[in-house]
């Protein structure tokens, strides 16, 4: 229930709310309010207004980190593979590929696609663009993908991506954001340029301010990018973003406020997209320091908080209650049916008992670099411990050079996740043994086990079976207290149309706004 | 006239010297702050093997004073350098937001130096007036204001009924009466902010000089009110005014990223936010020595033309 994706004109808050939605959403329509999803017209100028981006971005792939540089890549980029809507896999610039044992990769190379330069897209291109991640002198966030990697090579013209052991999402992999089709020259991408063989073609770029693209006419795909250009804009300021909306000077924005979004819907001149999808936030404990070596202490504080109320108040209710699972409703294996933590105190303190304590004094260090509301969320778990014996003292720390100082510095504190599409790859980055970005610094023999043998696993059930083992063991054996998953919330002009179905695998429909809406 | 120049160069040659003061503390100041620029630009996502190699590649490795040298050579041959982050050279960088940064000062700056001084003689010359009462009640309360929320009061009032957009969005082909259009709540903002100073400032000169036995004098003439504070009062009372002018329009310059922010207007101030935010010193440092010279050179300005006013410094025995 709670992987509802809410369609457009759906602008009622108390429907776009948790699990009414899905019944609200196929039975009731508000008047008015029909829904236009007939064929997608052509044209407009679509103008985004993104709470991200700074002078410092470029066109370097490997360094992309935020949702302007994402949607602005996904205007003027194809990627091997791209996830649909729905979460499965689409070819984009490789047409088909197979695996005869989970290790030897070789994908088909769609045929008669151009950059926008002119030139043809070849298979050099694409081992270019994916060594460009790869060796030592990479700075790409995503190097640590290609550890299992042992060869990229052509093979006519298809590629061959071997692997070191047997990996089945290797395919997710490749849609990645930061792993763009870009042309290669000698071997090499220039990450210094914008041409792509993606739907629009660069107009112009001022790096945290705007850019325009105009549409690509040789694109590949007849039935996507609609609009004649489009128009990215960094409006950093959540109330100018607003005002932009309200003023009609952009047509989508992300990241809208919480608290202002009853006031939007009140003045009745957008509609809110909320889509529930993997991301989540976190206060991870750090699992080789006292008091959290024990197991019993971060259970008892896992019981100590109520979930629901940080949906409510954290998230104006965008959002759903996580059970410490850092797997999403938006992912295959999603273990929906894990026996759920409820508020507890004295349960919590009977998990204190056991670690042989009657009262706990803890430091939760939180900035809301870490995501907004983080400082409130503490706020509210130290609150709601005190009853169970458990003292949380907040200590408020700067947003400035939080992920230096603190995050994975402090024992406890607070952090995000964007979520992942592929198990695999949430629980390599952030729950491995040793993971660059464990933050927790848990360690599970079991857990590390399952997941080397899930990778290469190929039948469906036992897959099924070992990822949600492990996401019990996260849960109720973990370091992270994941108290819920954000939704994605947007409000677009009325004049916007989208697919029935938006994207949850990330922000503005996957970053793939740009390409899959239209105006009505 | 050569004690005129005679000035100017020492106050020039000062001026360097306050520069390179500045620069120095700047970098000092940002070899403080936590992190460096691979750090923040790798963000969560850094692993110490892409930190590693990224630092490389930046030349973060070279101690303080040798990257402050360097760039201090740089810039005296005339080249700012490259920014760290973008690849991009400064110049380039910072040449098109220095040019709408002055755009918005100099755009606020005439509409509130004619109207401040203007309201600045009429309330000296009705003085204790409701007139006068009025127009300082006014410019008091919009100077108390913190300038965001005068910005959301004026994007309120005229962007949400639809008389003038809410933010800027300035690109190469924007004409210039777009962006005076475009410009207007921000500039409106600015001038709300600095007129009361510039207005008290002129009242107050004003109505000092008023209590002078020359005027006395031209009163007893039978001069007219208006007369006697523009021919007589005024001139006199011209270095304090222009002081405070040149003061108001080096705060134009450098003190507007709120307002920035607010309208999406690309200027300096949001380009040094987002340089420090992400470390890199190159631009900062860039930014900061243009700001500090707004400010000596708008002194220096101040300075002359003060003396050129006033004739007993002119012609001193």
């Amino acid at each position: 229930m709670t992987n509802a994706m809410f369609p457009r004109g759906m602008t009622r808050r108390g429907v776009l709310k948790g699990g009414m939605a899905l019944t609200a959403a196929g039975l009731i329509l508000p008047a008015g309010m029909a829904m236009a999803q007939a064929e997608p017209k052509k044209g407009g100028v679509f103008r985004v207004g993104i709470g991200h981006g700074s002078t410092t971005d470029g066109y370097d792939p490997g360094l992309w980190d935020q949702l302007y540089v994402q949607t602005f890549a996904a205007a003027r980029h194809n990627q091997l593979i791209e996830i649909a809507a729905d979460g499965s896999l689409v070819g984009e610039i490789a047409e088909s590929w197979s695996s005869s044992d989970g290790a030897n990769w070789v994908f088909k190379i769609r045929d008669g696609v151009t950059f926008h330069s002119g030139k043809p897209v070849t298979v050099d291109d694409v081992i270019a663009s994916l060594n460009h991640h790869r060796g030592e002198a990479s700075t790409s966030a995503v190097k640590p993908y290609f550890d299992a990697v042992t060869d990229i090579k052509a093979d006519g013209t298809n590629l061959v991506v071997t692997l070191n052991a047997p990996n089945a999402d290797f395919p997710y992999l490749m849609s990645d954001y930061h792993l763009p089709v870009m042309p290669g020259t000698d071997g090499k991408i220039d990450p210094t340029s914008p041409d792509g063989c993606g739907g629009y073609i660069v107009e112009s770029y001022e790096p945290g301010v705007q850019a325009t693209l105009k549409r690509n006419p040789d694109y590949w795909k007849s039935d996507r990018a609609h609009f004649d250009q489009i128009v990215l804009l960094t409006i950093l300021d959540p109330a100018a973003r607003l005002n932009a909306l309200m003023t009609n000077e952009v047509d989508v924005i992300d990241q809208v406020d919480p608290a202002s979004i009853g006031l939007l819907e009140s003045r009745g001149v957008a509609n809110i997209l909320s889509i529930s999808g993997n991301a989540h936030y976190v206060f991870p404990m750090d699992a080789r320091a006292a008091p959290f070596t024990d197991n019993n202490v971060r259970l008892a504080l896992k019981y100590a908080f109520d979930r629901q109320e940080l949906v409510d108040k954290i998230l104006a209710g965008h959002g759903s209650v996580s059970n410490d699972n850092p797997i999403g409703p938006a992912n295959r294996y999603f273990f929906a049916d894990m026996e759920a933590k409820t508020y507890d105190p004295d349960k919590a303190k009977s998990y204190l008992k056991k670690a042989g304590m009657d009262k706990l004094e803890v430091t939760l260090s939180a900035a809301n670099a870490a995501f907004a509301g983080a400082v409130d969320a503490a706020v509210l778990m130290s609150e709601k411990a005190a009853p169970a014996g458990i003292t949380i003292t907040v200590d408020r720390v700067p947003d400035d050079g939080y992920w230096d100082n603190v995050w994975m510095k402090k024992p406890f504190c607070a952090s995000y996740w964007g979520g992942r599409p592929v198990e695999d790859q949430m629980f390599t980055t952030a729950y491995q043994t040793g993971a660059a970005w464990n933050e927790s610094f848990w360690s599970n023999a079991e857990f590390d086990k399952l997941l080397v043998a899930a990778r290469s696993e190929l039948d469906e059930a036992k897959r099924k079976d070992m990822y949600q083992e492990m996401q019990r063991l996260v849960s109720f054996e973990g370091s992270t207290i994941i108290p819920m998953y954000n939704n994605y919330v947007m409000a677009l002009s009325k004049a916007l149309a989208t697919p029935e179905k938006v994207a949850n695998n990330w922000n503005l429909d996957g970053f793939r706004c740009v390409e899959r809406w239209w105006f009505a | 006239m050569n004690e005129i120049w005679r000035m100017i160069g020492r106050r020039l040659l000062l001026g360097l010297l306050t520069l390179f003061v500045i620069s120095v503390v700047i970098f000092g100041a940002t070899e403080l702050l936590p992190g460096d620029l691979a750090r923040e630009l790798l963000g969560q996502s850094a692993t110490p093997e892409t930190l590693a190699a990224l630092r490389e590649q930046l030349g973060l490795n070279d101690p303080a004073p040798i990257r402050y040298l360097n760039w201090l050579w740089g810039v005296l041959h005339g080249d700012f350098g490259v920014s760290m982050a973008t690849k991009k050279p400064i110049a380039e960088l910072v040449g098109g937001r220095l040019g709408n940064t002055l755009f918005l000062a100099l755009y606020a700056a005439a509409l509130s130096v004619p109207l401040s001084l203007m309201l600045g003689v009429l309330a000296a010359l009705w003085r204790n007036s409701v007139f006068d009462r009025m127009s300082n009640a006014l410019a008091l309360t919009s100077i108390s204001f913190p300038e965001f929320f005068v910005a959301y009061i004026l994007i309120l009032w005229l962007a949400q009924t639809g008389l003038f957009p809410s933010m800027v969005r300035i690109t190469a082909s924007t004409t210039f009466s777009e962006r005076i259009y475009m410009g207007f709540l921000p500039a409106l903002t600015l001038t709300l902010v600095v007129t009361a100073h510039m207005m008290r400032m002129t009242r107050a000169a004003i109505i000092n000089l008023l209590a002078s036995p020359y005027i006395e004098m031209a009163r007893l003439k039978g001069m007219s009110p208006l007369r006697v504070v523009l021919r007589h009062a005024v001139p006199n009372a011209l270095a304090p005014i222009i002081n405070v002018v040149a003061l108001n329009l080096a705060y134009l310059i450098t003190g507007v990223v709120v307002v920035e922010v607010v309208f999406v207007y690309p200027g300096l101030g949001q380009l040094m936010v987002d340089a420090v935010t992400n470390r890199d010193i190159p631009v900062v440092q860039a930014i900061a020595l243009i700001f500090a010279s707004a400010y000596v050179l708008l002194n220096l300005v101040a300075d002359v033309l003060s003396t050129i006013t006033n004739p007993r410094l002119m012609h001193r025995r």
